[in-house]
């Protein structure tokens, strides 16, 4: 169970990009997280993991406060979060067998993680992993030979290595095509449900989060201002979150207009 | 068809010419009007006496005339030298590129704290002050002649150079390779040997390849001044008046040269 209470990010003297933010996650659901660029959703995630420094505010892991964490106490914490990013962020010239068990990195010994000396049980939950998501024939391959969606998948197996109580995705599928990327969305959401894992995913594909997830957060602002059943997001909350986007009219008039002018110099 | 000609192409006959590079003319006229001046003064206050080069270039051609054809005889000396310079070279750059790793890192503004960042570039700017042959001299100074002296400049000549451009290119790497290590809970030393190191390794083995290289140009220069290796036996050659082996040696250099720099470069091509 996630726990952040009253949450703020501030850079510098800056508007806070979280204000006074409340959030509780809980057993093994999928949740969304939309808002328009800048309104803070990457922050939120990355206070999680601590990637990014919270200014104030608790944020509770299964009871245990992430917040205030410094040092091995906080890679102890991480090793219990997965995240998975937008851009893979693959080690691109390791191998992909290489790349999964980096997941496993802050349980190993320097030398084992030199060396690549990782335990049985680390292999063999590799192989294991590999094998759901469909990858496994790549394990000798160098990860920058895989395309998008292959990448993705390994991407998520390293997260999953690390036997995370909850993982993060931090839009995911954004560099994906729409294909590739509901694939990787119903993988999330099948193995969030296989493994009884909360999953949080930030998403500028409304669809998408209406498909996939059984909840969904908006946000605005650095606030939360929707959070509901994805069958409750209508076009007000769209609208809310997404704030006055223009009627769709206005574009379909461009390519008009610029008929016009060019029959005008032609003539 | 022919084109389509709109109201754009009616008005014709504008000039357009390129920005000058300095927009301002005073300065732009200012920098032409002191070059020629400095240029004059320089040509016309040097010491360039005309009588003694018309004397030289006899003793020059005498010189060249001497080294022809050039003589192998002494081959098992050239080898020698050659061996040691060679020796020499490779150590260095084993040891140089050693202890450039770790300089390196503490040189990257992005992995090291500032303070150990500043140690970091303090030791590139020490070993990259001095030119080898300065180096060299105080070597041979403080451990006396011979390929010691040469090996310890060559490795300081190359942390300065390798360190640098490896520092460099750890400043330029793809963050979020770290970033990710860092949300599986990684420590300082596992980031760098998943996140940072195999990001830097293809400019790595192209610098030690492009530093042996420089090493071996750099071995026959600080052997002049006594450091050991191919220089030495240059040295000696001319010092002997003995014009057709120094040649030789020169040949052996050049071919030595052209056979490592296309060795390096098919190495540096074949890694990526």
């Amino acid at each position: 169970m996630l726990e952040i209470t009253s949450l703020v990010k501030r850079y510098g003297n800056n508007d806070p990009v979280l204000e006074d933010l409340d959030l509780t996650v809980d057993g093994s659901s999928v949740v969304a997280i939309v808002g328009a660029s800048g309104a803070g959703k990457s922050t939120l995630l990355r206070c999680i993991n601590r990637l990014v420094e919270p200014t104030s505010g608790s944020i509770r892991l299964n009871g245990h406060e992430l917040v205030d964490l410094r040092g091995s106490a906080l890679r102890h914490s991480r090793r219990r979060i997965g995240m998975v990013f937008q851009g893979f962020n693959l080690i691109d010239r390791l191998t992909v067998m290489e790349n999964v068990l980096s997941g496993r990195l802050g349980y190993v010994s320097l030398f084992q993680a030199l060396t690549r000396r990782f335990p049985q049980t680390d292999i063999d939950r590799a192989f294991n992993l590999m094998e759901r998501v469909g990858i496994a024939h790549y394990a000798d391959k160098r990860a920058d030979q895989l395309s998008g969606g292959e990448r993705q998948r390994v991407a998520v197996v390293r997260a999953l290595m690390q036997e995370p109580q909850i993982l993060l995705a931090d839009e995911p599928t954004a560099s994906l095509d729409p294909k590739t990327s509901q694939q990787i969305m119903s993988l999330l959401q099948s193995l969030a449900s296989e493994m009884s894992l909360p999953v949080l995913i930030n998403i500028h594909n409304v669809t998408q989060a209406r498909m996939y997830t059984d909840r969904i957060v908006g946000m605005r602002h650095g606030q939360m201002i929707f959070d509901g059943a994805p069958k409750d997001f209508n076009q007000d909350a769209l609208d809310a979150v997404y704030g006055g986007i223009e009627s769709p009219e206005e574009d379909s008039d461009e390519p008009g207009k610029q008929a016009s002018q060019t029959q005008e110099a032609s003539a | 068809m022919t084109g389509v000609r709109t109201a754009a192409d009616a008005q014709s006959g504008r000039v357009w010419k390129k920005p000058p590079f300095i927009a301002n003319p005073w300065i732009r006229y200012g920098l032409i009007a002191i070059a020629m001046t400095y240029l004059y003064w320089a040509f016309s206050t040097l010491p360039f006496n005309w009588e003694r080069v018309s004397e030289g270039l006899p003793r020059a051609a005498r010189i060249f005339g001497g080294a022809f054809p050039p003589s192998f005889e002494r081959g098992d000396l050239l080898w020698t030298g050659f061996k040691e310079s060679f020796q020499i070279a490779f150590l260095a750059t084993l040891m140089g590129v050693g202890l450039s790793v770790p300089i390196a890192v503490m040189a990257a503004k992005n992995v090291a704290p500032l303070p150990v960042y500043l140690l970091g570039r303090a030791l590139i700017v020490i070993s990259r002050s001095f030119h080898p042959v300065i180096v060299a001299i105080l070597f041979v100074a403080a451990v006396g002649f011979g390929p010691l002296a040469g090996i310890l400049t060559l490795t300081l000549y190359s942390i300065g150079f390798v360190a640098k451009l490896l520092a460099e290119e750890i400043e330029e790497i793809d963050w979020g390779q770290v970033e990710a290590m860092r949300s599986v809970g990684a420590g300082y030393f596992k980031i760098l040997i998943y996140g940072v190191f195999p990001q830097i390794v293809p400019r790595q083995i192209g610098l030690s390849m492009y530093q042996l290289d420089s090493n071996l140009r750099a071995s026959a220069v600080v052997g002049i001044v006594g450091a050991g290796g191919i220089g030495g036996t240059l040295m000696n050659a001319f010092g002997r008046y003995d014009y057709a082996f120094a040649f030789a040696i020169l040949l052996m250099i050049i071919g030595i040269i052209l056979v490592s720099e296309g060795f390096s470069g098919w190495v540096r091509k074949k890694v990526w």
